[in-house]
């Protein structure tokens, strides 16, 4: 999934490394008060781009936890690496929201206590214990940064100005609509029917039973005569959206903020019905060889500091609510434009990626999961 | 036998042991053809074994397999679900034949386009003309595939070159980027060297005594273009036809970055089952369709002569 956001962060790179690595060093004595000594080494499976040395390199300074960093290109890979070889090869992985489940019920990743983590009281209520790494009230990770999928549209050829997602199955804008090309998209329109049809019973729109799958794929084949093209990249839909291609679409606020800087009229929003997103989560395995400095690492990049220097490197939003300040002093503005300091009832619209499984929670295991889902969007797509 | 034993003896001077081992080895192999032969391929044919037939092998093992839904991992049960999968599912079906289709329109529109021009090139061309013609013909193979399929983004786009002009011109606008038709543009100029070289090759065979005796015999020139240049000709295009539409057949990168919204390719499917899915059994079970379409295809065109061709 995640491998979607490589463009986004190569293009951050270039323009916010720069003025990132000046900003100025603020203390952080006492991240490290509950811990003994490091075991010296570090080893993490990260997306790329979590672990920069603009945030390592001070880490390794003052913990003495050398860091080796291996990174994967898809959630799939992750998971694989984690199992490799019984897994305990590595210490840590910085998974997505489609991935953490299938860690915690393989039983890859262990718990972790979050109080030892100076700066988890900090963080948004909603990521504190989210149901993507909190299960039956154990904690298998400590929250990291998140995104969400916004409806994003052109203010001069889309108007009224849209507040629902039906707009996106509008044939009004037939051949003008751009979505992600993404099975987990699914979850979007089972979000949209979940309001629009109360009878299909929708609760989660990642667990999903025969019939409620079947109206929601049945809503999405409705929708493909209408799509101009399922993006797989980000700069793909930025160049739809400049070229005059697409009008409107499902994004992700990189996007938004990319194509107003290039002067493209465009907005976005959260819908009334709520949007889904992705958290991810540094979780560390069970047979991890340095337990201690994995969870250095954690307390590490809760830190405002490395929060705020990390969304703005990556293009996402910071779970410690005291980043946003700091992203600031980065990039003028940019807290306001990743919804750093929304307040609680933002995040709570969200509905973060998880897993589907045939697990429904309800103690039936009749739902579809991420095979079906996979072969569902093919179909979709034709 | 004979003559490789006199040069045996008859050259075999009093000198140092080396040479004369050397060429007893010589004579050994000359004696022994097929040990000359085997290990004059030993390489080629070992790589072709254990690398190229052996992956083909796994491949196909491994689309009888099956993967587990929650822990992704490949489950080594025999079955023919994802074979049964393949062949039941519409939606798979109409993919294998947009790919095909296209991969035909492609072929098609490259023998009209690539028969005139290879034509000219061999035949009427002077030999600078010709040689400049060829420089261009590769010229765009010179570049990277990505960025010419950009390119061609960019042209097509709804604000992009095509239409600009098109406004410019007072001529309606057209909508064909992120489409089928888009792509089927792209693939033809992309894959059209590959038609024009063997083509080109083709015409230049054709010896000139053959059109003077056509001409001789009273047959004009479109009779002659008719029953003597292109029947000579055929084996080149079928061989530029394996290139094209093999070729077309097998890409993804093209679907993914120009198609629209319903313009998957066996390739995408195939990409999309291993890299997000992690289902390689049934991305392997897909990969045999392009693989049965090319193995008929290449038996047609060996039927009409095109290995003689390349």
């Amino acid at each position: 999934m995640r491998r979607f956001r490589i463009a986004a962060f190569v293009a951050l790179t270039v323009a916010l490394a720069v003025p990132a690595a000046g900003a100025g060093e603020a203390s952080n004595s006492g991240v490290f008060a509950k811990f003994g000594k490091g075991e010296g080494q570090l080893t993490m499976i990260a997306w790329e781009g979590y672990a920069q040395d603009q945030w390592v390199k001070p880490f390794v300074q003052q913990t003495g936890c050398k860091v080796k960093r291996t990174y994967a290109g898809s959630s799939d890979q992750m998971v694989t690496l984690m199992r490799k070889g019984g897994g305990g090869q590595y210490d840590l992985v910085s998974a997505s929201g489609d991935a953490s489940l299938r860690l915690i019920y393989g039983d890859d990743v262990a718990t972790v206590d979050p109080s030892k983590i100076p700066d988890y009281k900090n963080f948004f209520q909603t990521f504190q214990s989210p149901p993507n790494n909190t299960v039956d009230g154990k904690h298998y990770g400590i929250s990291l940064q998140w995104g969400p999928n916004t409806l994003l549209y052109n203010t001069k050829k889309v108007k009224p100005a849209p507040n629902s997602w039906a707009a996106l199955y509008d044939s009004k804008y037939k051949g003008k609509v751009t979505v992600p090309d993404n099975p987990i998209q699914i979850a979007d329109a089972a979000l949209y029917l979940s309001k629009k049809q109360p009878s299909l019973g929708i609760k989660d729109p990642y667990e999903l039973n025969q019939k409620q799958f079947d109206a929601v794929v049945a809503l999405l084949k409705k929708q493909r005569p209408l799509v101009k093209k399922y993006w797989a990249l980000a700069g793909d839909e930025i160049s739809l959206f400049k070229n005059g291609d697409a009008v409107i679409g499902a994004s992700w606020p990189y996007q938004t903020n990319t194509l107003r800087a290039a002067k493209v009229p465009v907005r976005d929003l959260i819908p009334r019905e709520g949007a889904t997103g992705w958290l991810d989560t540094w979780m560390m395995s069970s047979k991890a060889k340095h337990p201690t400095c994995a969870q250095m690492w954690m307390a590490w990049v809760s830190t405002p500091k490395v929060q705020a220097q990390q969304a703005i490197y990556f293009g996402e939003t910071p779970v410690n609510r005291k980043a946003c300040a700091l992203m600031n002093k980065i990039t003028k503005g940019s807290c306001a434009q990743y919804h750093a300091n929304a307040p609680e009832s933002y995040y709570r619209s969200i509905k973060f990626w998880k897993t589907p499984i045939a697990d429904c929670g309800n103690g039936q295991k009749n739902c579809m999961d991420y095979t079906k889902w996979q072969q569902a969007w093919t179909q979709i797509k034709g | 036998m004979a003559a490789g034993l006199d040069a045996d003896q008859g050259l075999a001077a009093p000198s140092e042991a080396a040479p004369r081992a050397r060429r007893r080895l010589g004579s050994f192999l000359w004696r022994h053809r097929w040990l000359r032969a085997l290990a004059l391929l030993a390489l080629p044919v070992g790589a072709f074994l254990f690398v190229y037939l052996a992956a083909l092998g796994a491949l196909f093992v491994s689309a009888f397999w099956s993967v587990d839904p929650f822990t992704s991992e490949v489950v080594r049960t025999w079955g023919l679900d994802n074979f049964r999968q393949v062949w039941e599912s519409e939606v798979y079906r109409r993919i294998a034949f947009r790919t095909v289709g296209i991969a035909a329109a492609v072929t098609v529109t490259d023998a009209l386009i690539a028969f005139p021009f290879a034509y000219f090139m061999a035949r009427i061309a002077s030999p600078r003309t010709r040689a400049l013609l060829f420089v261009l013909v590769m010229l765009p193979l010179w570049s990277s595939y990505l960025v010419r399929v950009y390119a061609w983004r960019l042209i097509l786009a709804h604000d992009g070159a095509l239409n600009w002009s098109l406004a410019k011109l007072q001529l309606p606008t057209v909508g064909v980027g992120y489409s089928n038709t888009a792509m089927w543009i792209v693939f033809s100029y992309i894959w059209l060297p590959f038609m024009i070289l063997p083509v080109y090759a083709a015409l230049e065979r054709i010896p000139h005594s053959y059109l003077e005796a056509s001409r001789d015999l009273g047959a004009r020139g479109w009779t002659t273009l008719r029953r003597v240049v292109l029947p000579l000709a055929l084996p080149g295009v079928v061989a530029g036809s394996i290139f094209t539409f093999s070729l077309t057949l097998g890409d993804y990168v093209t679907p993914a970055l120009v198609g629209g919204a319903g313009s998957q390719f066996i390739g995408n499917v195939v990409f999309e089952s291993v890299g997000i899915a992690n289902n390689v059994p049934f991305a392997a079970a897909y990969a045999t369709v392009p693989l049965l379409i090319m193995g008929v295809y290449l038996v047609v065109a060996r039927r009409l002569g095109a290995f003689e061709a390349l």
